[in-house]
């Protein structure tokens, strides 16, 4: 899943092409090569499997688990679109974002007034929900060009304090504080499923096209781009990237990604209003891409899991205080696996990977 | 790798399995001997200071519990913190009814909170009852039969004024303030709607503020320009202070109606400054905690005693705890009546069915009555006018049914 990142990592200035290129012995060199693609393709084998593995598990979930439980898993997905959104932004491009919930409660009221005002059909409403906040993205990117590090995360934090209050201001279509109440939308084609088991399936449908398509642009020429520009944009620049014009659509696509997940949230929770999408909702995001793991695809899901779930926890240990609780996992998290949980297993796995080839040389 | 792979997703899948819920009882939640009963409260964000009214009906049907429950069944009240965010409500409620499997929920708060799980309860014909907000919608047993208010709603108070008005002030001329959300909007409705057709005349001035301005000094100067001889005055307590300050800075006094939203004389008006509060009129349905002349009224003492006793890190000077005491011995009536069916079918109709109810710390002659068709259990309150100490009732009780 995150090939991409195996070979760069987020070490600055570590390439693709410094690492694969070839080595300085010109008769090992082949050798490597041909050793490098054997590993690469069992690699990619036991990912496919893994994913294939992890695909079915997901989808015999509803089998074992109880509406509520599932219900969860849904918005451990819906976390995990919006993380692996706020990734391409900041794990990939380095841009800080503290405002994606801002984007999140764009898309999500997207849904509701066309679905409350128009009578749209729901289906129709997400991929509008993602457009807009396409645009809304890319549009704020503009003016972000000029802010880097810090003063890009608080430009971005203004529009998290902004936006539950501007909706408040539009109360015709909105609802005000009050909100605005939708229904669970029913299994089509009269499937034998219960409201919240096709809100599953549909969310985790929705993820696997956005995960397929972001590791798609991530491990391609744009997503070489993208990161050239977070780990040194006056190399990029001079390689011939666009990088205003790059760094503007990242931004994009990454709002649009958030809104598409605020919109599957808008349909799983049926109601949305300002309360939900405060300044904490942006921070959340943070911590998930942060523990999930910078720069990777996977960590978006480990991410969300740990959004979803560690809170929950906390709570059962302590009702007292379940935010110290919750700090402490967050320490213990950043100690353990400073790069996140993403980085870590990718760690452990490699060597673990590295540990047998050097038993099997041996015999 | 791809075998190790297949025997951890299916050690995940069982593990998971092993979570998936029990099968359910005749009524879940209910044993011979205990009831569960869920909420959800905001322990936690921006609106953290409601949280004492789930700790304060914790410690309260502890007691309850303490001295042997009710019908022989001990009260296990399951409570959440929510954050006072509404997908979070969703989902600590949805853990609540399927997988605490509590017989009902009960005194949930927040306006927005609460709106997120209406549908959700009501399908589901789980009780929603005695709900911890003013808004008015909670009372429609029409369309949502599993959903009950508590306390009176902002367009019972509204009325309660406009009743005063009407029958008090001569050539009344009304200039109302508030704040431009659904909250202020509820208490002018109310008041426009008992004023009538033809007393809605008598208002001269509408001014609104946002809950972000810095102040609301022009809206008083605009107000007093109208000629208004009434001020309705619905603001939170911030602007309560400026206003009232203002009012009296520029010479203005009107019968100044303020309402029971910042009616704490600690936190309003003696910030606000003494003599400027003087003469102010509110609606109350509670006793103060802070009142002298309750000191010897043996509801309040029984109340310090359970504080002491039950919730000793509560703060005594907070009405919110003397709230929580008394929806506390609203729902213990209510399990009461129920017998020994507590089925959620029963649960509703004896909530439905209160007569004349009275507890210790409504105020005298205030009582709470239901219906099939009236969900809205407290509807009379009392007006006081603050002496400069304390708020002195006067008058009769009011009720917003007639």
């Amino acid at each position: 899943m995150d090939r991409q990142i195996t070979r760069q990592g987020p070490v600055p200035g570590a390439d693709a092409a410094t690492r694969d290129g070839a080595p300085l012995d010109p008769t090992g060199s082949a050798r490597a090569a041909a050793g490098i693609a054997t590993t690469r393709a069992r690699g990619d084998a036991s990912r496919l499997a893994a994913l294939l593995v992890l695909v079915a598990v997901a989808c015999a979930l509803p089998l074992v688990l109880s509406n509520f439980r599932l219900f969860q898993f849904t918005q451990v997905f819906i976390y995990a679109i919006a993380l692996l959104g706020l990734n391409i932004l900041t794990g990939y491009n380095g841009q800080i974002s503290l405002g994606h919930g801002a984007f999140y409660a764009v898309g999500a009221y997207t849904t509701a007034i066309m679905i409350d005002q128009w009578n749209v059909d729901y289906g129709w409403t997400i991929p509008v929900a993602g457009l807009v906040c396409f645009v809304a993205g890319f549009l704020f990117g503009i003016p972000a060009l000029r802010l880097e590090g810090l003063y890009l995360a608080l430009a971005t934090f203004a529009l998290a304090l902004a936006v539950p209050q501007i909706l408040k201001y539009f109360e015709h279509w909105t609802g005000g504080s009050q909100g605005i109440v939708l229904s669970k939308p029913d299994a089509p084609w009269s499937l034998p499923l219960s409201a919240d088991q096709w809100l599953y399936f549909l969310t985790l449908a929705v993820l696997l096209l956005l995960f397929g398509l972001g590791w798609n642009l991530l491990r391609g020429r744009t997503g070489r781009a993208i990161v050239a520009i977070r780990d040194h944009p006056i190399a990029a620049e001079a390689m011939g990237i666009n990088k205003a014009l790059y760094k503007s659509l990242t931004f994009g696509v990454s709002a649009a990604y958030v809104g598409v997940a605020g919109a599957l949230s808008a349909l799983v929770i049926a109601f949305v209003a300002p309360d939900a999408f405060n300044v904490f909702l942006s921070i959340t995001f943070l911590v998930g891409i942060v523990i999930g793991g910078l720069a990777s695809v996977s960590g978006a899901l480990w991410g969300a899991l740990f959004i979803q779930f560690v809170p929950n926890w906390a709570q059962d240990i302590s009702k007292a205080a379940p935010w110290a609780i919750y700090g402490v996992f967050l320490i213990l998290f950043m100690y353990v696996m400073p790069r996140g949980i993403a980085g870590s297993l990718r760690l452990g796995w490699a060597r673990l990977a590295r540990a047998r080839r050097g038993t099997r040389s041996e015999r | 790798m791809t075998r190790r792979l297949v025997t951890l997703a299916l050690i995940l899948g069982l593990g998971l399995a092993l979570v998936a819920p029990v099968s359910a009882q005749e009524t879940p939640g209910v044993t011979k001997t205990e009831i569960k009963i869920g909420n959800t409260n905001p322990y936690s964000g921006p609106a953290s200071a409601y949280g004492t009214i789930g700790k304060a009906i914790a410690a309260y049907l502890k007691k309850v519990n303490d001295e042997g429950g009710i019908n022989g069944r001990k009260v296990d009240f399951i409570s959440y913190d929510d954050g006072y965010s509404p997908p979070k409500t969703v989902e600590m409620v949805r853990r609540l009814v399927e997988q605490d499997e509590v017989a009902f929920v009960f005194q949930t708060l927040g306006t927005p909170t609460n709106s997120a799980i209406h549908k959700y309860l009501n399908g589901k014909k789980v009780p929603h009852l005695f709900v911890a907000t003013g808004a008015t919608k909670w009372g429609n047993p029409k369309s949502f039969p599993w959903t009950m208010g508590w306390q009176p709603t902002y367009q019972t108070e509204g009325k309660i004024y406009a009743a005063y008005v009407l029958k008090n002030v001569k050539n009344a001329k009304i200039g109302i303030l508030y704040q431009n959300d659904d909250y202020g909007k509820d208490y002018v409705k109310g008041f426009e709607d008992g004023l009538g057709a033809a007393g809605r005349k008598l208002v001269v001035s509408r001014q609104s503020y946002e809950v972000t301005d810095p102040t609301v000094d022009s809206q008083i100067v605009n107000l007093k320009n109208s000629g208004a001889n009434v001020f309705f005055n619905v603001t939170i307590p911030k602007f309560a202070v400026q206003a009232i300050k203002k009012a009296h800075d520029i010479g203005w006094k009107p019968l100044h109606l303020l309402n029971n939203v910042s009616a704490s004389v600690d936190v309003v008006l003696k910030p606000a400054g003494i003599e400027a509060s003087k003469d102010l009129i509110t609606a109350l349905y509670l006793k103060d905690p802070t009142d002298p002349q309750w000191k010897n009224d043996q509801g309040m003492k029984d109340w310090l005693a359970f504080m002491q006793k039950y919730y000793p890190e509560g703060n005594t000077k907070d009405a919110f705890n003397v709230y929580a005491y008394t929806v506390g011995q609203g729902l213990v009536h209510v399990l009461k009546q129920c017998g020994n069916d507590l089925s959620r079918a029963n649960v509703m109709k004896q909530a439905a069915s209160i007569k004349d109810l009275s507890l210790p710390l409504l105020l005298p002659g205030i009582k709470v009555n239901t219906s099939p068709t009236d969900f809205y259990p407290i509807e009379q309150e009392q007006l006081a006018k603050f002496d400069g100490e304390r708020w002195v009732l006067f008058g009769e009780i009011y009720d917003a049914r007639r």
